[in-house]
């Protein structure tokens, strides 16, 4: 009952937009729950040609701060499973399996994260997680995979400095965005740099490599301050940067959600903009963001990614225009988007090399496995990390990037390699060593 | 020299923004002792009115106004998040006077009600909620009146609702099918809102960079603390008000209409609400968050201020801006550069948002050591103070 | 003698429920029950400040949060080699423990940590509010902006405490064993079930007696309680601490049972949600309170698994009905006979208290009056104020 409830709402097309039918359902939800608990068992009627099905679990947060990024990527991932299931799903031991996606809400907490986690592993009993945005909340799902052995995919760029045995990692490391990012501006930009980023664990971490590097290739750091996550109030920060910065020079903002539409909206009236000598790069602001914050503000800014919409490919326009048809013209593709539709992909074919969805065998097979992204050929490595294009854009008015450079593919490294404490570390879990996630060269 | 100027204008922006967030708040618990948690939501209400007015600015036959809209935005937001603020009080707390600890929960659900709305209102939700509501009102009025004077009328009632709940729910459904009715109205998102030209630039004064926005901020905020004290101090009804503030019965007992004063006030102190969201929209995010990340700081204000007393907000206001803009900017180690070890340190430790943020709380709770009734204390005999 | 009799079989069919549902329910969902169950000590806590006491506090995240911080460390020390250093530190460059992780390498001070710290925290907050007399309203918002003040402290000091974070505890090691694995688990649901149980009495002695008395006329009149002689501030300072200490093992048990603890567990709504589960399970009814944090927290749970976009409609939704229509809560309501009103209306009117009935049973007086004077202002609780 439960299931068939589930699946029926998940996976036709047709009422997976509805909100509306979903939201004014809450007067009987309570009862309805416990009558769903109540009668728990699975229904195995597979719609369709299919021989069977595979469950997949999808966490992200649905409702709070972060429900205004981590729907999109959500999105990414339900139209990737719809895609393959169209396709004829995942082919296991000649047996046709439809993958049904099983959504747990995050609720933009990350406890939540870890109970939500347990139950889609234990009660649900799912192949894989593909979930999570903060790193916060990796943070805190890692123990309950690694405590029940268990599988996730997590499609954010974030700081490194990790590399779990069960965890994949279909984000860029610091040196497919950050590095290079960094580099370019020392390059091209200046010397005096200036980094802005939230409160927690993602922006102090890449700041504190970003200052490694700094120090290696000869650039200066004039200042650094953080703001707690979802707090508005910038001015402080203004006045530090203008301290600090009084004839321009390059500000590296490693901000997170909600705090970034101040910041931008009260630097540019402050006068630090990139007419008057400022060069602003941004890690976490995407299409998504630019369209909410308002692209006026952002205008002549710089972002480092791996994908951008406006990536000219036939694969970026593609996906670009099987996103729009599904969920709107007015939406827009991402990054974080490409890399959430791009792992789902690389599971299902995980899962066709291994020959099951057994989660012990697919994260064996998957190494090594490539598909056909929006951005490029990407390959799973070693490390459980992805080969990403490095791309460097610039906002243009239309809320859009031009793409000023292209890296081409980079090789992720998990362990820093400016960080003294992980200089010389690696992690290779196709070899058989204990140490495998993090071991000396 | 250019630091202290620096630092006024910056404590000044910041506190502004404090006093017309707080500035309602400040109204309505102060003169009629409610604590409304949905403060904040009325705000958001005020700023989402703003983002309305403004589409309707961006194009079309106004679009030549564009520049001007904040100035239709702002009585516009006044209006609705006084209409929200007097429907509120009309249904809710009108039945919770004199239980303040009951006030507080029941508006902190009329927020987190009011936030979950705007995330998920559509033309089908919309509609379904409209005829729940209109279905629910009505049906008491067209059937017999003797079928609601039976005991068991408050059965009878319950159900109804609950009926017109169904009715409503299914007809949401239905209309959800179509795409078009199912498209949330401003969703989850974060919106855009932006500001005028004029309002995103600067002005230079010496070394001192004034940003516009502010500026305007800091008039809206003087135009508002002027209006709200001469309504207070001259009208007839800012005379009633404060009548009925300081002894209800007896105000009662002379023929002043309590019910529609408590009403009043509500709605000017919602209004309030609203006018700070529609200036905070030049400032910060619009999100369905909004309201949250302003309200503990407004409670600390109208706290620190002492109750019923807009200069106590207006002091209290300013004094935490200009406190949180020294100590979260490290200005105090420019000014003192040869400060011992020991305190340089310290000023560090706080010198950053968050930090400073702790910082200033500790010390509002720890002022309040010294002065429990605030700033400036109202002054009475009663044991109760 | 009816009475508490009637309480004491609700109590024991309780009992009888939770000592039955580890062999009914899947793990994850006994491991849900653990985890609401030791929310259901905080609850007590609340309704000992605010059922019994009056005073509305917004900042009980503050002691829940503590004692989770000192289990997770000590399961952090707990599951490392000797000169190991929790490996988040790595992560700021931190080379050394900090001094105040130090003493809970010892098993021993934790379990003392765990409410002794809150309790004290609680009681120092509590002592500073109560001597300048603040109460009602701007103790609720004072205790507010403590919170907000922990939790900045918390998620700003990632070289102290791995800020937002949090700690983790689920890959930890406790007796030769992992924390998360499945039997440690369920050795810990019977722990939580023992400690409620204690909580509970602990809680429904304090309430009765002198102690009680006093909580009660605090609640009603402070400042007739202050004329007669009483002191009100060191009554009210103890029951906070001890609502502080409570919630400090609260949060230990829940932190060994969820596998974290972050700052999230001071944020500003869920220490408005404890409040909303002791309105809910009906306030000053102690079991009422753990009833409440069960109910509402399963609830939020299943339906967030189905609905996630319509939870905060019911939650507040909840806070509305419980002020307006439900004042007592469930407990209350059924205390103060609402079966027999809601009979009523359908025309089945309830037995009266007639006179030899209410000489052999003194309880039934009281029960008929409270049908009486339900609109009264200072409501009586019968049952608990014998």
């Amino acid at each position: 009952m439960k299931l068939s409830s589930l699946q029926a709402r998940l996976s036709s097309p047709k009422t997976a937009g509805k909100t509306t039918l979903r939201l004014v359902g809450g007067a009987t939800a309570l009862a309805t729950a416990i009558s769903l608990v109540a009668c728990g068992g699975g229904d195995k009627s597979a719609g369709g040609n299919f021989d069977g099905e595979v469950k997949v679990g999808i966490l992200h947060s649905r409702s709070g701060t972060m429900a205004i990024s981590e729907n999109t990527v959500a999105e990414a991932e339900l139209m990737a499973i719809d895609e393959i299931n169209a396709a004829g799903g995942i082919t296991i031991d000649g047996k046709k399996l439809k993958i049904v996606p099983v959504q747990e809400d995050g609720a933009s907490d990350w406890p939540t994260f870890a109970e939500k986690a347990k139950k889609l592993i234990d009660q649900d009993q799912v192949a894989v997680v593909f979930g999570g945005w903060t790193s916060a909340s990796r943070k805190a799902m890692l123990p309950v995979f690694e405590a029940k052995d268990h599988f996730l995919f997590y499609p954010i760029q974030y700081e490194g400095q990790e590399c779990s045995k069960n965890i994949f990692y279909s984000g860029a490391t610091p040196n497919q965005q950050a590095e290079p990012a960094v580099e370019w501006l020392l390059k091209n930009k200046g010397k005096n740099f200036f980094l802005v980023g939230s409160d927690y664990v993602y922006p102090r971490t890449a700041n504190t490599i970003m200052k490694e590097q700094l120090k290696a290739q000869g650039g200066k750091l004039v200042g650094e301050d953080y703001l707690p996550l979802g707090n508005t109030e910038v001015a402080p920060i203004i006045a530090k940067i203008k301290q600090a910065l009084p004839k321009g020079g390059v500000i590296v903002n490693t901000l997170n959600g909600d705090s970034n539409v101040a910041f931008f909206k009260q630097m540019k009236a402050a006068g630090i903009t990139p007419a008057n000598g400022y060069s602003i790069m941004s890690f976490s602001i995407a299409e998504e963001e630019i369209a909410a914050i308002g692209p006026e503000y952002l205008e002549g800014t710089y972002a480092a990614w791996n994908y951008f919409q406006s990536l000219d490919t036939p694969a970026s326009k593609k996906f670009t225009a099987a996103f729009k048809a599904k969920y709107g013209d007015k939406r827009v593709t991402n990054d974080p988007a490409e890399a959430a539709y791009a792992m789902v992909y690389l599971w299902a074919k995980g899962a066709e090399k291994a020959n099951s969805v057994d989660d012990n065998k697919v994260r064996e097979a998957l190494v090594g496995v490539s598909f056909d992204a929006p951005e490029g050929t990407v390959t799973v490595q070693p490390n459980h990390h992805i080969e990403k294009l490095v791309l460097i854009g610039e906002v243009k008015k239309d809320g859009m990037f031009k793409i000023l450079e292209n890296k081409g593919f980079v090789k992720p490294v998990a362990w820093n390699q400016f960080v003294p404490e992980t200089k010389g570390y690696t992690c290779d879990w196709t070899q058989k060593r204990p140490d495998a996630g993090k071991y000396k060269l | 020299m250019d630091l202290l100027y620096d630092t006024l204008f910056n404590g000044l922006a910041i506190g502004s923004v404090l006093v017309l967030a707080a500035l309602g708040l400040a109204v309505v618990f102060g003169l009629m002792g409610v604590i409304n948690m949905a403060h904040g939501e009325l705000m958001m209400i005020g700023a989402y009115t703003t983002y309305v007015v403004q589409n309707l600015f961006k194009t079309g036959p106004l679009e030549s106004l564009f520049p001007i809209y904040i100035l239709i935005a702002i009585p516009a937001a006044f209006l609705i998040s006084g209409l929200a603020g007097l429907l509120l009080e009309k249904t809710v707390i009108r039945r919770l006077y004199g239980r303040p600890l009951e006030t507080l929960l029941a508006t902190w659900g009329v927020s987190l009600i009011l936030q979950q709305f705007v995330r998920s209102v559509s033309t089908a939700f919309f509609v379904g909620l409209l005829v729940a509501v209109a279905i629910g009102v009505i049906t008491p009025l067209v059937s017999p009146p003797a079928l609601w004077q039976k005991r068991s009328s408050p059965l009878l009632r319950t159900g109804s609702w609950v009926v017109a709940g169904a009715i409503g729910i299914g007809l949401a459904s239905a209309l959800g099918q179509v795409m078009v009715l199912d498209t949330p109205w401003f969703s989850a998102r974060n919106i855009d809102v932006t500001a005028p030209e004029w309002l995103r630039e600067s002005i230079s004064l010496g070394s001192l960079n004034m940003p516009t926005a502010r500026l305007f901020i800091i008039a809206l905020t003087a135009v508002c603390l002027l209006a709200v004290n001469r309504f207070l101090q001259k009208s007839v009804w800012g005379i009633r008000i404060r009548a009925v503030t300081q002894n209800r019965s007896m105000s009662s007992c002379l023929g002043i209409p309590t019910e529609q004063v408590d009403a009043l006030t509500f709605l000017v102190g919602s209004g309030l609400a609203g006018v700070a969201g529609a200036a905070l929209t030049l400032l910060g995010p619009v999100g369905p968050n909004l309201g949250g990340s302003y309200i503990v700081d407004c409670f600390m204000v109208v706290v620190l201020g002492g109750v019923g007393k807009l200069a106590g907000t207006l002091v209290a206001a300013l004094g935490i801006g200009v406190l949180s803009f020294v100590i979260g900017s490290g200005s105090l180690l420019v000014v003192w550069p040869t400060m011992p070890v020991a305190l340089n340190e310290l000023v560090t430790f706080f010198a950053t948002s968050s930090m400073a943020k702790v910082l200033v709380f500790a010390l509002v709770v720890l002022f309040l050591q010294i002065r429990p009734a605030g700033l400036f204390p109202q002054k009475g005999r009663m044991v109760e103070a | 003698m009816k009475r508490s009799l009637q309480g004491w079989i609700l109590v024991a069919a309780l009992i009888a429920v939770a000592l039955l549902l580890p062999a009914v329910l899947p793990p994850f969902r006994l491991n849900l029950l653990g985890r609401f169950l030791s929310l259901g000590i905080a609850a007590l806590g609340v309704d000992l400040i605010w059922g019994y006491t009056g005073m509305l506090s917004l900042g009980q995240g503050i002691f829940f949060a503590l004692g989770g911080y000192a289990v997770g460390m000590y399961l952090q020390l707990n599951s490392l080699t000797p000169g190991q250093l929790p490996e988040f530190f790595s992560l700021y460059g931190v080379k050394a423990l900090p001094a105040f992780w130090q003493p809970f390498t010892s098993p021993l001070f934790t379990l003392l940590a765990i409410w002794v710290i809150p309790a004290v925290i609680a009681g120092l907050l509590g002592y500073l509010v109560f001597r300048n007399r603040i109460k009602g309203v701007y103790f609720s918002i004072l205790t507010q902006a403590a919170l907000l003040v922990f939790f900045n402290f918390f998620n700003g000091q990632q070289k102290l405490i791995n800020g937002t974070n949090g700690l983790k505890t689920d890959t930890a090691q406790l007796f030769g064993m992992m924390v998360g694995h499945p039997d440690m688990q369920r050795a810990l649901y019977w722990v939580t079930l023992v400690l409620v149980l204690l909580a509970w009495l602990l809680c429904r002695q304090l309430t009765r007696g002198r102690f009680g008395d006093a909580l009660i006329a605090i609640r009603d009149d402070e400042p007739r309680l202050r004329f007669t002689g009483y002191n009100p501030t060191a009554y009210k300072t103890l029951v906070f601490a001890i609502a502080g200490g409570l919630a400090g093992i609260s949060g230990a048990l829940y932190t060994v049972q969820s596998g974290i603890v972050s700052p999230q567990y001071m944020g500003v709504a869920f220490s408005i949600e404890m409040v909303i589960w002791v309105a809910v399970g009906g306030r000053g009814t102690l079991i009422g309170a753990v009833l409440g944090a069960v109910l509402i927290n399963y609830a939020k749970s299943l339906i967030s698994e189905q609905l996630p976009e319509t939870w905060l409609f019911i939650q507040g939704g909840l806070f509305l009905l419980v002020v307006t229509a439900l004042p007592d809560g469930l407990v209350g309501w059924w205390r103060l006979g609402g079966v027999n009103h809601l009979l009523a209306m359908v025309g089945r009117a309830p037995r009266l208290a007639t006179y030899p009935d209410l000489e052999l049973d003194p309880d039934r007086l009281q029960e008929s009056q409270a049908l009486s004077t339900q609109a009264s202002e200072a409501r009586p609780q019968p049952g608990d104020t014998p």
